[in-house]
């Protein structure tokens, strides 16, 4: 019962890692690079886009992932009971 | 008050509150001195991590790279953040349930072998000497530049310092120095980035002033890409890589991070789990605070470097120039005696020669910003060549007194020798990395990019594979980690020191420089390791136990050494 458990929680770790590492692949090995000059041709403001996301955007999205990992993990361990409270 | 007053002012402020802390924070035990206790607060370990993390390279090469390169600078600062999103959800948490001491410790008790150990603490090595003896020479640089003494008297005063601090500290120590020179640091950064944001495009924030416009409408980044064409360079926000070179490098560098010791093993420092991926966190987002800054910087400085000295008088030149000169890191030669400045992409009618490394600190200088400034840029210069060159150093001398004295030579060891040994490691590290200060191989400044190559080559597949798959074995971990450095090994020292045969650019295979080989290297470890182990036995019950064990964030305890 205990290891069934442990599978199931591990197994939705995996999904959201899988879907967080997709995005940190999007953002920057895909609009930064591979799609880079496509995507120049897009401006906001003073940037052209693809330069923007290889050198600014790319960084915020990071950043971002973290946290919502973060937040995302520290759920799934109340949910399964594998938190550990302040001792 | 001149630069100089204001530098030894400045300087020698931070210096003693770095000195005060570590008397405050002595390492009275072995596990303070490797993991700081155990008990750091996750706010303290991502301002630790982003100092240990953010080197002379950060601080002060990196935005000139970019300035000088455009677009192409984008590896460094794609490849050097988004490592932390695969520390954060790949390895941090897992590591921290773990619970050991350094790297070398995972690597031999997962793979339940001393050769693995062995071929650990090797790389470890190997990775974070290279890495150090970049940092010495930007402590020297400063020092020569801004206090006027000697390069190799500023390297000393340096190795004193680090000295000072991490041998009595220890991670301990060092934990709460780099709190303070992440502070010292960042303000010394962005103070400057945000008076020349204002001046050249009225916008107080670095990152928006980026793509601002000056004062007749016109936006930064298209005056300066008109300003590379009529002066012969690629576009600025183009760049001249090819895309498969531009992919691998920042893969290269991205896995190099996640797989960096120095790096790694400040996750073992806090209480738990939770707190580990917490700390990463507030690494990333203090690092971001710079690195997204330093595009901004690049192209300021760019600017105002084409604006200032293009067609200009060489005798009207301000003090800067001169003082720059001096140093040999501008070189002006007035090829065809006109008395202008004829800064060209043409190397025949190019009479200007600018070192990248000192964009960032001739910035202020460049811009007309108070003396003060720039003497904060020097503090903060110091403090991250400082902060990193400790964190290197304990890895190298944990590696010696636990890695290869305590677990391999002589497990009998008390704690109080340990203790001794560790300390001892760590001042003979110092001695070595001085050394490479003052006598720079030549391949120091080719190498410390390649030391993400090597680390990305070597721990990076060996980590992972040790918490995503049970059934990885010695065998396979052991076989990928050194097919993987030597393929490596061999890339660089063919292309980079000529060994081999060497051979130029156009030898290359497929096109891939040396910097982005890390990921080819990276990809024939994982290769040989998950054949290898598919044709050997499952390890034993008890480590798939561990493996089982550490996918879990309970009951992390405390780090230990046992």
């Amino acid at each position: 019962m205990v290891s069934e458990n442990k599978k199931k929680y591990w197994n939705k770790n995996l999904k959201y890692l899988a879907i967080l590492l997709s995005i940190w692949f999007l953002v920057s090995f895909v609009f930064g690079i591979l799609l880079v000059d496509e995507l120049n041709l897009i401006r906001i403001g003073g940037f052209k886009l693809g330069f923007w996301f290889a050198q600014q955007g790319a960084i915020y999205v990071f950043v971002m992932l973290i946290f919502v990992y973060i937040k995302l993990m520290n759920k799934l361990d109340k949910e399964f009971g594998f938190n550990e409270d302040e001792r | 008050m001149s630069i100089q007053i204001w530098t030894w002012i400045l300087v020698g402020i931070t210096f003693t509150l770095y000195i005060g802390i570590a008397i405050w924070s002595r390492a009275g035990s072995t596990k303070e001195f490797y993991v700081a206790g155990g008990g750091v607060s996750p706010l303290a370990n991502g301002l630790a991590t982003a100092a240990d993390w953010m080197s002379a390279a950060s601080f002060i090469s990196m935005a000139g790279l970019i300035s000088f390169n455009g677009y192409d600078g984008s590896v460094y600062l794609m490849g050097w953040t988004g490592g932390y999103v695969l520390l954060a959800l790949l390895l941090a948490p897992y590591l921290r349930k773990f619970g050991k001491f350094t790297v070398p410790d995972f690597i031999g008790d997962r793979y339940y072998s001393n050769v693995a150990r062995s071929v650990a603490v090797f790389c470890a090595l190997l990775v974070s000497f290279t890495y150090v003896a970049g940092q010495m020479r930007g402590v020297g640089l400063v020092f020569s530049r801004f206090l006027e003494v000697d390069i190799n008297t500023g390297v000393v005063i340096g190795m004193i310092i680090v000295l000072f601090y991490a041998v009595l500290g220890g991670m301990k120590g060092i934990t709460y120095t780099q709190v303070a020179q992440y502070c010292v640091l960042i303000f010394a950064f962005m103070v400057p980035a945000i008076f020349i944001s204002i001046q050249m495009t009225g916008n107080p924030i670095p990152q928006l002033g980026f793509g601002g416009s000056d004062e007749n409408g016109i936006y930064l980044l298209d005056k300066l890409d008109r300003l590379h064409k009529e002066l012969g360079f690629a576009e600025y926000t183009s760049g001249s890589k090819s895309t498969l070179d531009v992919f691998l490098i920042t893969a290269a560098l991205m896995f190099g991070t996640a797989g960096l010791p120095h790096v790694i093993v400040r996750f073992f420092t806090v209480k738990k789990v939770a707190d580990a991926r917490k700390s990463a966190g507030y690494a990333l987002l203090l690092i971001a605070i710079l690195y997204t800054a330093a595009p901004a910087i690049a192209v300021f400085s760019r600017t105002n470097l084409i604006e200032t000295v293009s067609n200009q008088e060489y005798k009207k030149m301000p003090e800067w120039f001169g003082n720059w000169e001096k140093t040999g890191l501008i070189q002006f030669d007035d090829k065809n005696k006109d008395g202008l400045i004829q800064y060209v992409a043409d190397a025949k009618k190019n009479e200007l020669i600018v070192d990248k490394d000192i964009m960032v600190l001739a910035n202020p200088e460049i811009a007309g910003l108070p003396n003060w400034v720039i003497a904060l840029v020097a503090a903060g210069a110091l403090a991250a060549a400082l902060s990193t060159a400790a964190g290197l150093l304990l890895v190298i001398s944990a590696a010696v007194s636990h890695d290869l004295i305590k677990k391999m030579i002589n497990p009998n060891i008390t704690e109080k020798g340990e203790l001794l040994a560790a300390r001892l490691a760590a001042v003979v590290a110092v001695c070595v990395a001085g050394y490479f200060g003052i006598h720079p191989p030549d391949f120091v400044a080719a190498t410390v990019a390649l030391a993400f190559g090597l680390a990305a080559a070597s721990f990076f597949p060996a980590i992972i594979l040790g918490i995503f798959s049970k059934r990885m074995n010695s065998e396979g971990a052991i076989s990928g980690m050194i097919i993987g450095i030597l393929l490596m090994l061999f890339y660089m020292m063919k292309f980079k020191f000529d060994w081999f045969g060497g051979g130029t650019k156009e030898d290359w295979w497929f096109g891939i420089s040396p910097e982005g080989f890390g990921t080819i290297a990276m990809c024939t470890n994982f290769l040989v390791s998950i054949v290898i182990s598919k044709i050997t036995r499952a390890p034993p019950e008890e480590v798939q136990e561990i493996v089982e064990n550490i996918r879990i964030p309970s009951g992390a305890g405390e780090a230990t050494h046992q």
